[in-house]
């Protein structure tokens, strides 16, 4: 069976594969199989050349790791993944809002790891568009959580303009 | 105050509706505990010692009567008909069943009310001067500022899951009575010298296991740039604050361990891109907040003073009250007035159905219909016409909230502790009412004079026990619940945390060793005028220390 992501507020196929370092393995010698890979950051370092000869690439990105450490390659990837090892480390937010807003990263942006329904909504509005939902959840059930507000307050990636520069009274 | 327009109320609508099916889905066994469990607590729900408690919002500490009679109703229909009004301002509810508090939520949201936010790791209600546009002293009024801000973090999307919690205080007074500088973001209100308005921004104090008294990281933030420049110090906290303890987690350890200066530098780095972008406050929208918050129909009135009023009765009760329960206003001829929720018979900041029914009349009667809540854990009426005061005090006495202790030793502030909390070391309730009932003399308490007394049952320090003159820990020894006594604390713009002054004590100890701690004050005060925390800071805690230790010492050698 064909993996499946949400992507773009839709449950569609999905081609790519994530690499995780299993014990053992480190980012140099770590054997990259065929097919289109994601591969962690330090992976994307250690083997630049291999991975050019690729058709198309995507890297992610893990909780401690920075916008602005995968600024400057971002004209390699089609797809940038943000890790969640929990749901409740925030920091892969701030990461994102970062890639779109200050690093212009336009393309897939997905959420990968511990990715639930309940958090969808934000993680949408920080400039997530593709959400690899946690293997025993029910994807159609998350896909619900994208239209959890109908209205917000804040300007995100989503939006561009906070409400009260929106608000008609 | 502030009331909701339709995105408002679509807004909190669309959270009743979120945490329904939230709830739901725990229920029925598709949410596990742990995915719940920060929905919940952004939602204010607990799951306490013997049942969830619920913590309602009342942003910056503002209630109209018709939210408070539907406070009243729901504590009587939901719980066993009371609350319990927390240290920030806010309502607790501790007996409701999970199961209702979708419902709770929707009752709440249909007067503007919510819960969102009043727990867990996100920005927290933001917390104000419980004087706020009537105090003689303040530069301006701070409630549109705090409005602003509440908009703001509610479902901020980058900020729903930081390292801990953070909280946001805001004063716009001579004197601080928001506290500032022990919150993770302190906001004073100030003018430079063009006359326009800004904000000291003060980052990284709080309480809790580390208490640190916060530290100025800009001196004049002009106020266009409130949002962009807090969202600068939150992305900052968000990526680098630590995760891996969570006693080190508040952005006080990160601004500690960074320096002020580096940790100023990363925030004016991050600024620099966000500066005078979308986030730039218009002043169509403080405008428009502060529509909200015009003066109340004050009449023209001649002024009389207290003195006055009081000698008009020639009452005892009725003076002291008067003396410690009134409090100046800027308009000539009204008085703010504190209700007392410091009746000796129950906990501190309990409040009945009832008294919320009678508190609502009282505040429709006399002061416009509105009342706010404060973080000592009373409540206000802000605008009371002086010649009522004497009516208004009768009826309160008669309702058990006109105690009239405010400021004094049994004006106590006291988490909710073990009796209810399952981080407690400690019960913190009892204490309270021994020591309220060793002190039960009025007149001895009025000549004590000012002292805030806080006790906390744990490390967490929600009864703020490192900024009360007198603080009490609940500790944990071997399991049995002991107290650790602090003095010299307080809070205010020279905030200072309190000396621990020695070994702890057993409960049935306390009473004495507050007594002791007092003995020593009016033995040792230059006059009646010095308050007990000045005599500590002049004289030093040794003296405190002899007597309270004295007769142990004895025991101990004779043992
Ligand atoms: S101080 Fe401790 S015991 Fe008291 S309410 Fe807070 S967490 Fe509970």
């Amino acid at each position: 069976m064909a993996k499946k992501i949400i992507k773009h507020g839709r449950i569609v196929d999905d081609s790519w594969q994530v690499i995780r370092l299993a014990e053992g393995d480190t980012p140099e010698t770590v054997v990259l199989p065929e097919g289109d890979l994601i591969v962690p950051l330090k992976v994307w370092k250690a083997q630049r050349q291999t991975l050019l000869g690729r058709p198309q690439r995507g890297v992610w990105l893990s909780p401690d790791e920075l916008a602005e450490d995968v600024a400057i390659d971002l004209t390699y990837f089609s797809v940038v993944a943000i890790d969640f090892p929990q749901f409740a480390d925030g920091r892969g937010y701030s990461t994102a809002a970062l890639l779109r807003s200050r690093y212009g990263w336009h393309g897939e942006l997905r959420a990968i790891g511990d990715v639930l329904r309940d958090q969808l909504f934000y993680m949408n509005r920080v400039g997530f568009d593709a959400y690899a939902i946690r293997a025993d959840k029910d994807m159609n059930n998350a896909l619900e959580a994208l239209n959890d507000f109908s209205e917000t307050y804040q300007a995100a990636v989503d939006e561009p303009l906070p409400l009260f520069r929106r608000r008609s009274a | 105050m502030y009331r909701y327009d339709h995105y408002d109320q679509a807004i909190v609508d669309d959270r009743v509706k979120q945490f329904r099916d939230q709830t739901n889905r725990y229920l029925g066994g598709t949410l596990s505990e742990e995915e719940f469990r920060p929905l919940r607590l952004q939602n204010g729900l607990y799951i306490q010692r013997y049942a969830p408690m619920l913590r309602i919002a009342i942003p910056y500490g503002m209630l109209s009567t018709k939210q408070l009679r539907r406070l009243a109703d729901i504590a009587a229909k939901y719980d066993r008909g009371y609350g319990h009004i927390s240290t920030r301002q806010n309502l607790q509810l501790n007996w409701p069943e999970l199961k209702d508090v979708p419902q709770i939520l929707a009752e709440l949201a249909e007067v503007e009310m919510h819960a969102i936010q009043t727990s867990g790791n996100c920005i927290r209600n933001v917390t104000s001067d419980h004087f706020a546009g009537v105090s003689p002293d303040e530069l301006t009024d701070p409630r549109p500022w705090c409005e602003i801000l509440r908009q703001w973090s509610t479902f901020h999307p980058e900020f729903a899951y930081l390292p801990r919690k953070f909280k946001i205080a805001v004063n716009a007074a001579d004197t601080d009575r928001a506290a500032t500088r022990v919150h993770d973001i302190g906001l004073d209100v100030v003018k430079n010298s063009q006359g326009s308005i800004g904000f000291r921004v003060i980052v990284g104090g709080g309480l809790g296991r580390t208490p640190i008294v916060g530290q100025v990281i800009n001196e004049f933030l002009p106020w266009t740039h409130l949002l962009s420049y807090l969202e600068s110090i939150l992305r900052v906290y968000n990526l680098h604050g630590r995760r891996d303890n969570k006693y080190k987690a508040r952005i006080k350890i990160l601004v500690k361990a960074l320096g002020i200066e580096e940790f100023r530098r990363q925030v004016e780095a991050d600024w620099a891109y966000g500066k005078d972008g979308a986030l730039t406050l218009t002043e169509t929208e403080v405008d428009r907040i502060k529509q909200h918050f015009t003066d109340p129909a004050w009449k023209t009135l001649v002024d009389e003073s207290l003195v006055t009023i009081a000698s008009y009765h020639n009452d005892r009760a009725f003076t002291r009250w008067l003396d410690r329960n009134v409090h100046p206003h800027k308009v000539p001829g009204y008085a703010a007035v504190t209700l007392s929720l410091k009746d000796p018979k129950r906990a501190p900041g309990d409040i009945t159905t009832e008294q919320m029914h009678l508190v609502a009349d009282l505040a429709d009667k006399y002061s416009f219909g509105e009342l706010r809540t404060t973080h000592e854990q009373n409540l206000i009426l802000a605008d009371v016409e002086k010649s009522e005061l004497f009516a208004l005090w009768q009826e309160a006495r008669a309702n058990s909230l006109a105690t009239p202790t405010v400021g004094l030793l049994t004006d106590i502030i006291c988490c909710p502790g073990g009796d209810f909390c399952s981080l407690a070391n400690a019960k913190s309730i009892p204490i309270a009412t021994a020591i309220q009932e060793r002190f039960d003399d009025l007149d001895y308490l009025h000549d004590i004079g000012e002292l805030d007394l806080n006790i906390s049952g744990c490390m967490n320090a929600c009864g703020h026990h490192h900024v009360g003159n007198i603080g009490i820990l609940g500790v944990d020894k071997n399991g049995s619940e002991w107290y650790q006594v602090s003095i010299g604390g307080r809070q205010g713009l020279n905030a200072y945390l309190g000396d621990v002054i020695g070994p702890s004590f057993a409960a049935a100890e306390i009473p004495d060793v507050i007594t002791k701690l007092i003995e020593t004050y009016i033995e040792k005060r230059e006059s009646d005028e010095e308050r007990f925390v000045d005599t500590v800071h002049r004289i030093g805690v040794a003296p405190f220390k002899e007597r309270v230790y004295a007769g142990k010492e004895r025991v101990a050698l004779n043992g």
